[in-house]
């Protein structure tokens, strides 16, 4: 039963994984691949950590993968952040 | 089932490095290159854990992307943007470039698929296993490393030695960075002491699982750079003489146990196997901080200057406000 | 079946020769370094899928091969460091 909800979650976070990656190949301009990425591929990995968390028998790990799904967040939302501003710093010099 | 779906993963993995490197190489676009060097660098490291190889998986993400990428990037911002122009090769030049590439890659490949087809040679993880309760450690990587090859890693710390040296005679650091708006301060103040706390533990747990004194020793570095490139010149690292002193400590170290151990009548690097627990630990601890104040110095170019080494991240932003 | 360390190994073998192209027709330094590092990947990885081959008799991979590559990643950054300040030098006393 948990085997079954771990690949569920897995599988759907790939799915978020792929929309974000295809976000970032068709998306018109930087801000909005920005977006794609930062949102769906989060969110893609924390159902995969979740999911592999479910799997893992030891609470040790699976705290660690939260933790390590946290790092990630913080890392990619200060990235996006750091590349929007500096993108649009450039935009108004011409 | 399992092994054919294995494979598929190996293979994919296999077919994504080889894109990834060709990409790399061959772009015209620096930037786009290192950036695609950092991607191979990480999936090197998913090679490496498919490989059943974790301290390299490890090694490969803190030091060959994260470090190699962070310098690549900062030597890309000094060079012009265009760079030379390219003269273009000649015809025949290319034609006997791509034949004498195709022979290397088909001799190559056929020494490594013999090589991969012997199979009773002598292997040397037989006496590794044999001999590792008695090492001290009970990783097997790290045993080789600090005990039954000790005198490589000596060697190494002296190799990374000379390349900082070199680093920091050729001239000045690199131009420093602007201060940090409230974002990349938040970001930097979170992760500098979780990535101290990170090497620590790398550090103390490469006895008995993946780790050690060189991806502990990465993770420091990592919070250097970070540091840098918040706008604190000094980037952490201590006053000039202090890192000087931890710069050598690694190989004064090594030096001092192995010459030590022969006051006591066991040879040059050979530890008595009752102490050797303990000075593998002191002399990992010594090679951490000596690779992190190396790695840390290559990043920002050379000593940096007088006046930054007393500022740090509070003082930084305090003074000059957000950009 | 083609197993992980024949897989791996070829693929070290084509990033040895890609890398190994690349230095010898780049016109930049630059270029030149990230080709030499691609080229020393794929050096690891033939030496790493060499190690793999104990799986069968033993339950570990020989950790030697492990520890030389190890060194080897370490030592290919420090020397990356040392030619970009080469390079850098390079280029400020060109413009002198």
């Amino acid at each position: 039963m948990i085997d079954v909800v771990a690949v569920g979650l897995i599988c759907i976070g790939i799915g978020f994984f792929a929309a974000g990656s295809i976000g970032l190949l068709r998306l018109p301009d930087l801000h909005s691949r920005l977006h794609a990425l930062t949102k769906a591929d989060n969110l893609g990995l924390g159902l995969v950590a979740l999911g592999i968390a479910l799997v893992t028998g030891s609470l040790v790990i699976a705290l660690k993968l939260i933790l390590i799904w946290l790092l990630v967040l913080a890392a990619s939302a200060a990235s996006a952040n750091l590349i929007a501003r500096h993108a649009l710093d450039r935009r108004e010099q011409p | 089932m399992n092994a054919l779906l294995w494979m598929l993963l190996d293979l994919l993995l296999a077919a994504m490095l080889l894109g990834l490197g060709w990409a790399a190489v061959a772009t015209r676009d620096l930037k786009r290159g290192v950036a695609l060097f950092i991607a191979f660098g990480l999936l090197l490291a998913l090679a490496w854990a498919r490989l059943r190889a974790p301290d390299l998986a490890l090694a490969e993400a803190a030091i060959g992307a994260g470090i190699a990428g962070a310098l690549l990037l900062a030597a890309l911002r000094s060079e012009p943007q265009g760079g030379q122009p390219a003269a273009v090769p000649s015809r025949v030049f290319l034609l006997t470039l791509n034949l004498f590439s195709v022979l290397l890659a088909v001799t190559v490949a056929w020494a490594l698929l013999s090589a991969l087809a012997m199979g009773d040679s002598v292997r040397l993880a037989q006496p590794v296993t044999e001999h590792l309760s008695q090492s001290g450690v009970s990783n097997p990587v790290t045993a080789v490393l600090l005990n039954f090859r000790a005198y490589d890693t000596l060697l190494e710390l002296a190799v990374i030695l000379s390349a900082v040296l070199g680093v920091l005679a050729l001239g000045p650091a690199r131009p420093g960075y602007r201060l940090p708006g409230p974002v990349l301060y938040g970001l930097i103040r979170w992760l500098v002491p979780l990535l101290i706390v990170t090497g620590g533990y790398l550090l103390w747990v490469g006895a008995h699982a993946p780790g050690g004194a060189f991806q502990a020793g990465a993770t420091l570095a990592a919070a250097a750079v970070l540091l840098r490139l918040g706008g604190v010149d000094g980037a952490g690292l201590p006053a000039a003489v202090v890192s000087r002193w931890l710069l050598a400590a690694g190989l004064l170290a090594f030096l001092a146990v192995g010459l030590l151990v022969t006051a006591f009548g066991y040879g040059f690097v050979q530890y008595p196997p009752d102490l050797a627990a303990g000075l593998i630990l002191v002399i990992e601890s010594a090679a951490t901080l000596s690779i992190a104040v190396a790695l840390a110095l290559a990043y920002i170019g050379g000593w940096p200057s007088r006046r930054a080494q007393s500022g740090s991240l509070h003082t930084h932003t305090t003074e000059g406000g957000t950009h | 079946m083609l197993s992980a360390e024949i897989i791996y190994g070829l693929t070290g073998v084509g990033l040895f020769t890609l890398g190994l192209r690349a230095t010898l027709l780049q016109a930049s330094l630059l270029a030149r370094i990230l080709a030499i590092n691609v080229c020393g990947a794929g050096v690891f990885l033939m030496f790493v899928s060499i190690a793999y081959q104990g799986l069968a008799q033993m339950q570990v991979p020989d950790p030697v091969p492990h520890a030389l590559v190890l060194t080897g990643i370490v030592v290919a950054v420090s020397a990356t460091a040392l030619a970009l300040a080469l390079g850098r030098r390079l280029r400020e006393s060109k413009d002198e």
